[in-house]
């Protein structure tokens, strides 16, 4: 019997390719542990069937386009909705012979930090099911710690993959912008919005990204890879210049617990023979929260135009002209969160606020860019906790939408710079994991994957939820 | 600043959401919150700053002209609240 909870994706491709199991043998064990465990956790909003094939399955975010396969974005604007192309990163995963298992639950249009903005109900935490997985992605992160698939695809715009792989903890690469393509992918904010790999440990991650990058000719916001990714397997950190900048380790917001835990694993980065100093970047978590949510929304605003009833998805039969169909299916077939970030982006961008607004946004943009290109004059790589706080009790945080929003206080300034970062597990604080940032230069995925695996070598997090463990 | 119901109206409008009174209300309140959160991005002077609008190096990207397959019509359709023939239909009159 295959032990899908401890099974990592290298793993499972060693006995397919020994033929110690069958590709049928290792789908059905996946989906037997959806059966017994998603009913209670609820990461899946469809489960697909055996395809026949013989290679790895793999979850994938519902804002992922898949061909055939019911695509919703947690929405129930797009409720029904069967896209007619897969997008391109599910074209690659097929043509590594990858499997689609089932499309996991996010927040709605993937705007949220913990899950519960999904129209079809909010995901549980594997490690306590009265918690939130984080969010966007709190889906494709509660799968994978729960057994429910090797790995995943996520989506980030603003901490949607790195924020609930720390909060399920496992392991997430938000990749640098541009390196991943995003055709077919549901868009929320085009200028942030990245696809990347979610997965149990730091090597499966890197492949999967192997998988997923290149430049893209239906995406002409893609680029080509400067290097090849290299699967990382050394474990030391000799040589390595760690920044550890003061404003996203010292906040307020951090629980002691967070903090505790990620001050041991810096410890363990110059055990393992890194350069570990402390620098500042003055202004990126102070203003990078309210840059986001302005910037966000704004594109959000534009991109959600879409949705209008014409062509595909939800349509109100309340109209009797044009104008009231277009306004009465946006009403009914969008939830709070989208409503919210429409009407904040649709303001920031109207006439008369544009300048102080989302002009204004853009140049503290600018700003957040600078600070962390002058920490990469004297550093390889950044780091800080992923999150504040450990997974919060769901309802938490759902009256009061500014509170949800800190959740991605320390992930969004570098998301804003469109640099790479990946979530890495370094501990537990009250029973629940605890995630390290490592953010780098654009292009710097290879060095992020071999700190992050040196780590987690070192740290000997085991990733299997305790109340799953017995 | 407190954005005022009519703003409020005059911008659901723009974004073609028909808001409910209850919800007026409730994301009116939720929506000057988080206005005056955002705001805070003024209390920084970058007159001489440039702005970002995206964060790669990248212009002017051409696609080659070359002809290739496309979605058939059927396909293109397949997801239309409502059809006829080879359009998506839609209610007349409005804008």
């Amino acid at each position: 019997m295959l032990d899908t909870l401890r099974l990592t994706a290298e793993e499972a491709a060693r006995l397919l390719r020994e033929r110690e199991v069958s590709g049928a043998e290792l789908y059905a064990a996946y989906r037997a542990a959806i059966d017994a465990r998603d009913p209670e956790l609820h990461c899946y909003l469809h489960v697909c069937d055996d395809d026949g094939g013989d290679g790895l399955p793999i979850a994938v975010k519902d804002v992922i386009g898949t061909r055939g396969i019911p695509t919703t974005a947690g929405s129930r604007i797009l409720e029904g909705y069967v896209p007619v192309y897969d997008a391109t990163v599910v074209e690659r995963c097929k043509a590594h012979g990858l499997r689609v298992l089932g499309k996991t639950n996010t927040d709605e249009f993937a705007m949220g930090s913990s899950t519960e903005n999904s129209a079809y109900g909010p995901t549980r935490n594997p490690w306590d099911p009265s918690r939130v997985p984080g969010g966007s992605g709190g889906g494709s992160a509660a799968a994978v710690a729960a057994g429910l698939a090797p790995w995943a695809l996520g989506s980030d715009t603003g901490g949607s993959i790195k924020q609930p792989a720390a909060l399920c903890g496992n392991v997430g690469l938000r990749p640098t912008y541009g390196t991943v393509s995003r055709y077919g992918v549901v868009a929320f904010a085009s200028s942030l919005d990245q696809v990347g790999p979610v997965a149990r440990n730091v090597r499966d991650c890197a492949f999967l990204y192997s998988v997923i990058a290149g430049r893209d000719p239906c995406d002409s916001t893609t680029v080509e890879l400067p290097h090849e990714v290299e699967l990382p397997d050394g474990d030391d950190l000799k040589g390595l210049r760690i920044g550890v900048p003061r404003e996203f380790n010292e906040h307020e917001a951090i629980e002691p617990g967070v903090r505790a835990a990620v001050e041991r694993a810096i410890g363990l980065c110059e055990t393992l023979g890194a350069e570990v100093g402390e620098c500042s970047l003055p202004r990126a978590v102070e203003y990078g929260l309210p840059c986001y949510y302005l910037i966000a929304p704004a594109e959000a605003s534009s991109n959600l135009a879409r949705y209008d009833g014409v062509r595909f998805g939800y349509r109100s039969r309340n109209g009797s002209d044009r104008l009231e169909m277009y306004q009465r299916t946006r009403d009914e077939g969008f939830g709070d969160e989208p409503k919210r970030r429409i009407m904040v982006g649709t303001y920031a961008l109207s006439a008369g606020y544009y300048d102080a607004y989302y002009g204004q946004a853009q140049r503290v943009r600018t700003v957040l860019a600078r600070e962390h290109a002058a920490a990469f004059e004297r550093f390889d790589v950044l780091v800080s906790p992923t999150s504040p706080t450990v997974a919060f009790p769901l309802g938490a945080r759902t009256a009061n939408p500014l509170a949800m929003y800190l959740s991605d206080l320390l992930t969004i300034p570098s998301c804003m710079a469109g640099l790479p970062g990946l979530n890495v597990p370094c501990g537990l604080s009250e029973g629940l994991p605890v995630g390290l940032q490592l953010i780098g230069p654009q292009f710097s995925e290879n060095t992020l994957f071999r700190a992050g695996h040196a780590l987690e070598q070192a740290v000997g997090f085991d990733p299997v939820p305790t109340r799953l463990a017995a | 600043m407190a954005i005022s119901r009519e703003q409020l109206l005059h911008v659901a409008r723009l974004a073609r959401l028909e808001l409910r009174e209850d919800e007026l209300e409730r994301l009116g309140a939720q929506l000057n919150d988080i206005i005056a959160a955002v705001g805070k991005v003024s209390e920084l002077d970058l007159a001489d700053v440039p702005p970002t609008s995206h964060p790669l190096d990248v212009v002017n990207v051409w696609g080659a002209d070359e002809p290739h397959e496309s979605l058939s019509v059927a396909d293109a359709l397949a997801n239309a609240p409502e059809r006829e023939g080879s359009s998506f239909k839609v209610p007349p009159g409005g804008s």
